[in-house]
């Protein structure tokens, strides 16, 4: 064979490979699975920012709950300073500033409070990019739950997750990785002993209400049907059987809630007066990421079906290749 | 006899030992990382980037780089060039110490590095996951790349009988060896289909990432062999291997039509192209990328400069850039897991992949050096 020819035969190969491969991802992607379901008995909290004070008590809370140290800057022993999630935060709270921050609750010249936790997605990027199922969701509560004993910690669960929610203790030689567990984790297990979490439990406005997603959304959709200015009796603790109400006057709330649709979905809710690129809320459509990458996994790999048709051609063609060679030069590599 | 050759000579040259001392720097950090303060003491790893130069450089690019026995194999058991076949020992060489090295890259970036075995075990596997396919993977490579490397061995060692005998077998090993890589490599871009928003958008060509990461993967893989060969035609003071050379150079031109035109037909397609004149840093880089890989096209289309080694010498060059370009962009320079991140690799953990790269060398000088790897001259 002439190298014109070979190249005419590589890049022919080329194409009918790559024209392949990429018909095999689309068709499949095609089929892929749509974004998973919420779990039938999906338990999930909603934070209603304009209620939020921030005092931080769900902070210190979740903390004692988890057995995790306070982060200290400075001189300031009196309360837990994380700015962030980290191996040993699992909650926090941060703040919304603009301009001469005078006003709660709205965007120019005010301020406002937001809660990082895991979102616990109905359709987890964590669960489904971990190569030793070490994350889980649990196919009832949808809880999603973090198993360190088989864990390698490659980290692929920190950048597949939308909202930077796992967090690996960089700072230790045998660390792992920590993210909330909807205090449900063993030894725990507040929801399975009919508590709600620990930073509802504790949270003085009912900014973070726990309950099951279903009641949480509703009550979402209600806030935001409410009109500015009139009173609303806002409920505080568990949202199926909240300890108490007061009344508060009704804030210009954004209508979105986020979390009922955002890649599948979540289960913990925010809601918030303030729009929630501005608070940090990351830029996601309505299809879940998970779908789309297991619906390209699964058209490759299959009961691995494809690469076994390829090793046989493989085979062949080398076998019947390798033979030519021996004919030509008598020796092989 | 062998039609291999040991090239013999001094081991420690000056060269090496520049080598070494860079190796042993990168031991102390090993030592700190491993055994005092753990990853945060020596990287600048956070909870936004949790993948830096360790995952992105040593595993992603770094097995890129070791690419090169498996797109000579493609040309030489699948297309048939025997024409090749001179510089398919020494890519092995070259792929096994790059993908065993990118294999050590992973585990001193494993978080949890003393229980690795876990992704190994069956009842813990998850098939939806990249991470399982690419793991397991480059693992079995790994393993078939030292059989596909060991009648260099088994030579030097004068066992003909095992020889013979695994030559029989031999086969097998080739073609798995042409199977796993197109494999994981193709996955390495699937890695990205799950970071969503974070990959640019540039980059973030979803269902697509499969066959770009592939077929950059092939791209580099011709590209090695062209740098390593003439390289070594230069560095061992050995004939010039350009006339084998330049065939690779064609091959290399109808691969990097076909990547191009998937690469702009898919920002088509996802109605993205306005955002490479966007004229914010992504843009930059997209620019500079495509020139990279513009450049070596440009190049290899003549056939008089194709003819010349330092031609072919710098489009190889230009070549390998763009494709490590192609991946640090999307894995790192424009990923944004959102506010408040940011990353720039620490010393130690650039003296670490550095200890990395120069142990890989030390190694290649050493093995061609004492085993028959190279091919005979013809005109010694």
């Amino acid at each position: 064979m002439k190298r014109r020819d070979f190249l005419k035969t590589s890049l022919g190969g080329t194409v009918t490979a790559a024209a392949a491969l990429g018909g095999t991802v689309c068709s499949g992607t095609a089929q892929a699975r749509p974004n998973l379901e919420p779990a039938p008995e999906a338990v999930g909290m909603l934070f209603d920012s304009t209620l939020c004070v921030g005092c931080k008590a769900c902070v210190t809370k979740c903390k004692q709950v988890n057995e995790m140290p306070p982060v200290i800057e400075g001189d300031h022993i009196a309360w837990d300073s994380a700015r962030d999630l980290s191996g040993d935060t699992l909650n926090v709270i941060k703040v919304y500033q603009n301009g001469d921050r005078s006003t709660k609750d709205v965007e120019i010249d005010g301020f406002c409070f937001e809660k990082r936790s895991c979102m616990h997605c109905v359709d987890p990027g964590c669960v489904s990019v971990c190569p030793t199922t070490s994350m889980q969701r649990n196919p009832i509560t949808g809880i999603v739950t973090h198993h360190p004993d088989t864990c390698i910690g490659c980290r692929n669960c920190m950048v597949g997750c939308p909202y930077n929610v796992p967090q690996f203790q960089y700072n230790e030689v045998f660390g792992q990785i920590n993210k909330c567990q909807m205090c449900n984790q063993k030894g725990v297990e507040r929801i399975d002993n009919g508590q709600m979490t620990g930073c509802a439990e504790v949270c003085p406005t009912g900014a973070t209400l726990f309950g099951p997603r279903k009641l949480l959304l509703q009550e979402a959709k209600q806030r935001m049907a409410l009109k500015k200015g009139d009173t609303y009796n806002y409920p505080r603790g568990d949202i199926s059987k909240p300890d108490n109400y007061y009344e508060k006057e009704v804030p210009d709330y954004k209508q979105h809630i986020w979390g009922e649709k955002e890649a599948g979905g979540t289960n913990v809710m925010h809601i918030s007066a303030v729009s929630f690129d501005k608070l940090g809320m990351p830029p996601l459509g309505e299809r879940s990421a998970p779908s789309v990458v297991e619906g390209v996994q699964h058209a490759l790999y299959s009961y691995l079906a494809l690469p076994a048709m390829a090793l046989a051609g493989l085979t062949y063609t080398v076998k019947k290749n390798t033979s030519d060679h021996d004919d030509d030069d008598g020796g092989e590599s | 006899m062998s039609e291999y050759q040991a090239l013999g000579g001094r081991i420690f040259t000056k060269p090496f030992m520049v080598l070494s001392v860079i190796f042993a720097i990168s031991l102390y950090f090993m030592f700190d990382r491993f055994v005092i303060g753990g990853m945060g003491a020596v990287s600048n790893l956070n909870g936004g980037f949790a993948w830096g130069i360790w995952v992105v450089y040593d595993v992603v690019i770094g097995t890129a780089f070791a690419c090169g026995g498996y797109a000579l194999a493609i040309a030489v058991y699948v297309f048939n060039k025997g024409q090749y076949h001179p510089l398919v020992r020494p890519a092995i060489l070259a792929s096994l110490l790059g993908y065993a090295l990118g294999g050590f890259g992973a585990f001193f970036d494993m978080g949890r590095f003393w229980q690795f075995y876990e992704i190994f075990l069956p009842w813990n596997w998850n098939f939806n996951s990249v991470m399982l396919e690419v793991g397991l993977c480059v693992a079995i490579y790994i393993l078939v790349l030292a059989m596909e490397f060991s009648p260099a061995l088994l030579e030097k060692l004068g066992k003909k009988k095992l020889l013979k005998s695994l030559n029989k077998v031999l086969f097998l090993f080739i073609a798995l060896g042409i199977l796993l890589p197109s494999m994981h490599q193709s996955s390495l871009g699937s890695l990205l289909i799950a970071m969503g928003h974070k990959v640019n958008p540039l980059w973030q060509v979803m269902q697509m990432q499969p066959l770009l990461a592939l077929m950059t993967a092939i791209l580099m893989g011709f590209s090695i062999v062209l740098f390593e060969a003439s390289t070594v035609t230069v560095g061992f003071k050995r004939n010039s291997e350009t006339h084998i050379l330049s065939g690779l150079g064609k091959i290399i031109v109808g691969l990097l039509i076909a990547f191009l035109v998937v690469r702009f037909g898919v920002l088509t397609f996802q109605g993205k192209l306005g955002l490479i004149f966007a004229g914010d840093f992504a843009s930059f880089m997209f620019i500079l990328e495509t020139i990279l890989f513009v450049i070596p096209l440009v190049i290899l289309l003549s056939p008089e400069r194709r003819a010349q080694g330092s031609k072919l010498l710098i489009a190889g060059v230009c070549m390998l850039l763009a494709g490590s370009l192609y991946r640090f962009d999307a894995f790192l320079l424009t990923f944004n897991p959102g506010p408040g991140y940011n990353y720039f690799p620490s010393v130690p953990e650039i003296m670490i992949t550095l200890g990395v790269v120069a142990f890989e060398l030390m190694a290649y000088i050493v093995i061609v050096k004492l085993l028959p790897v190279m091919h005979r001259e013809e005109h010694a």
